[in-house]
C-alpha cells in the first residue's frame, strides 16, 4: 500500500513540474506569427521550385511579409494573378511580369548531330558531361540523357524519341529548375508570344558548327540582314532574337534565309507532336 | 581518464547504437536520403540524447532510488524525454529559427525514439556515475550521426547507380544498411565493458 501510495506522489510531483515548466517556457517563449505569412503562402503555387530566389514558398512569404524591399511579383510560376494576390495582401504595388516559358536552344537530335562516341555510363547528362564533355561532337548541344526532366518539379517536361526534350508550354511555369539543372546550358526562357527563336546554343565558328551538326547555327548572319526590323543580332558566331522587336512582325524572313534552319518558327506542343507523327510516318 | 576515453570509443564505434544493436533505426531509414537532413538529425539525437542522459541521471539518483522506485524508471525517463523534446524546440523555435527550419519535425520525431530511451535506461542498468553517463551520452550520439551520415552519403550515391528493379528504394537502402553493419562488426569484441 504505502508503494502505491508513493507511486502516485512521485509520479504526480514529477509530472507536475514538467508540466509547469513546460507552460512558463511556452509563455516565456511565446512566437508571435504573423497570421499574413500563411494567408501568402497559401495563395503561391507550391511548387517549391526556387524560382523567386528563396529557400520555397514558405521562405518567399515570410520575406515578402517582413522584409519590405521583397518585392511581391518574385514567383514566376504563378504568373500575374499571384503577384497581384501576394501584392494585394502585403500592401505592395507589382508591376506585372512578363510571363516566360523554358525553351530547348538545340535542334540537334540524333540524326542531325554527330557523335564522337557512344556514351554507356550513368544515364544523366552531369555525369555525362565529365566525360570529355559528352558524346556529341558540338561541346554546345543538348546530351539527351533527360537530367532537364527529372528536375522540373512540374512535370512540364519530357524526353522526346529524337533525344531532346519536350517543353510542354502549357504547363511550364518558366521557374528556371531546369535552366539550372542542365550542365550545358542549353535551356533558356523565351517570352510565352515569342514567334522565332535560334534553336541552337553553340558559340563555334561556322565551319565547326557545319561539321558537328546540321541544324546548327553557323553565325553567318543572314537573318540579320534581312531581318526587316534589325530584331536579330549575331553574338559570339550565334544569332540572338531580341524578343520585343520581333513579337511585332508579321513577315519572318529570318526562317526562309536560315542556310540550316537554326532559327524555327514556335510552334505549340499539339503542332509539334503532329510533326513527329508526320515526319515519322514519312520514315516509314 | 582513459575509462572515459574507452568508454567514449566502445560507445561511437564498438557498441555503435545503430549498426550492432539495431536501435533508431525508424529515422536510420526515414532521414537517411539527404545528406543534409541527415547531419541536422545527428545533431539533433546527439544533443536530446546527451540532455535526456543527465535529466535521466539526476531524477534517477535523487528520486527514483531514494524512493526505492527504480522500477518505474521506463515510464518516468519517457515523460522526462517527451517533456525535455517538447521544451527544447519551444526554445529553439524562439531562439534559433535557423536550426529550428533545418531540424523540422525531425526534433518532435526524436521524443519516441528508441535509441533516446535506451541509453538512459543502458546507464543506469550499468550504474554508471554521472561523468560516465554523459560520455556515454554523448558517444553514442555521435555514433549515431556518423551511422546516418555515412548512410546518407551512401544512399545520395546510389541515386545514380543502376539499382535492380525490385531493389530499388528501400530494398537497396536495408542491403546497405547491413554491408554497413558488417564492416562495423569489425570492431566488435575490441572494447568489453
Amino acid at each position: 500500500m504505502n508503494t502505491v501510495i508513493m507511486i502516485l506522489v512521485v509520479m504526480t510531483v514529477i509530472g507536475l513540474i514538467f508540466g509547469l515548466v513546460l507552460a512558463y517556457v511556452n509563455k516565456r517563449f511565446a512566437m508571435e506569427a504573423n497570421p499574413l505569412v500563411e494567408l501568402v503562402e497559401d495563395v503561391l503555387p507550391k511548387g517549391q521550385c526556387g524560382g523567386c530566389g528563396f529557400a520555397g514558398c514558405k521562405a518567399y512569404a515570410e520575406a515578402v511579409v517582413l522584409d519590405e524591399s521583397v518585392p511581391p511579383n518574385l514567383c514566376v510560376p504563378g504568373k500575374a494573378a499571384v503577384a497581384e494576390q501576394v501584392a494585394k495582401l502585403t500592401g505592395k504595388s507589382a508591376p506585372p511580369i512578363e510571363p516566360r516559358v523554358a525553351h530547348v536552344r538545340c535542334g540537334g537530335d540524333c540524326t542531325k548531330a554527330v557523335k564522337n562516341f557512344e556514351y554507356e555510363g550513368i544515364h544523366d547528362c552531369v555525369a555525362a558531361n565529365l566525360l570529355e564533355g559528352g558524346p556529341k561532337a558540338c561541346k554546345y548541344g543538348c546530351l539527351g540523357f533527360g537530367t532537364c526532366v527529372k528536375s522540373c518539379p512540374f512535370g512540364a517536361m519530357a524526353m522526346g524519341s529524337n533525344g531532346l526534350p519536350i517543353i510542354d508550354t502549357d504547363i511550364c511555369t518558366g521557374c528556371g529548375t531546369c535552366v539550372s539543372a542542365c550542365p550545358k546550358q542549353v535551356l533558356g526562357f523565351r517570352t510565352v508570344g515569342a514567334k522565332v527563336m535560334v534553336n541552337c546554343n553553340s558559340k563555334d565558328k561556322g565551319g565547326a558548327v557545319r561539321k558537328a551538326c546540321s541544324v546548327g547555327c553557323l553565325g553567318c548572319g543572314l537573318c540579320a540582314k534581312n531581318c526587316p526590323n534589325d530584331a536579330i543580332k549575331v553574338e559570339n558566331n550565334l544569332a540572338v532574337v531580341d524578343q520585343s522587336i520581333c513579337a511585332s512582325c508579321s513577315e519572318a524572313t529570318c526562317l526562309a534565309k536560315c542556310p540550316t534552319g537554326a532559327i524555327r518558327a514556335i510552334v505549340s506542343g499539339a503542332d509539334l507532336q503532329q510533326q513527329s507523327k508526320n515526319e515519322a510516318a514519312a520514315n516509314s | 581518464m582513459a575509462a572515459y576515453f574507452t568508454l567514449f570509443i566502445s560507445a561511437v564505434v564498438v557498441n555503435n547504437y545503430v549498426l550492432t544493436r539495431f536501435l533508431g533505426l525508424c529515422i536510420f531509414f526515414g532521414v537517411s536520403k539527404n545528406l543534409n537532413a541527415s547531419v541536422g538529425m545527428g545533431m539533433a539525437v546527439t544533443s536530446v540524447i546527451t540532455m535526456s542522459s543527465i535529466l535521466a541521471w539526476v531524477v534517477y539518483h535523487f528520486v527514483l532510488i531514494p524512493f526505492n522506485l527504480t522500477f518505474l524508471k521506463t515510464v518516468v525517463f519517457v515523460l522526462l524525454i517527451a517533456s525535455f523534446v517538447q521544451l527544447l524546440e519551444t526554445v529553439i523555435k524562439k531562439q534559433a529559427p535557423a536550426l529550428y527550419n533545418m531540424w523540422g519535425i525531425y526534433l518532435l520525431l526524436i521524443a519516441t525514439n528508441c535509441i533516446v530511451l535506451a541509453v538512459p535506461i543502458l546507464n543506469a542498468d550499468s550504474n554508471f556515475n554521472f561523468l560516465q553517463s554523459v560520455v556515454n551520452a554523448i558517444g553514442s550520439g555521435l555514433g549515431f550521426a556518423m551511422a546516418i551520415i555515412l548512410m546518407a552519403s551512401l544512399r545520395e550515391k546510389l541515386r545514380l547507380a543502376d539499382v535492380p528493379k525490385p531493389l530499388e528504394g528501400l530494398g537497396v537502402a536495408f542491403i546497405l544498411a547491413g554491408m554497413l553493419a558488417l564492416a562495423f562488426l569489425g570492431f566488435s569484441g575490441m572494447i568489453s565493458i
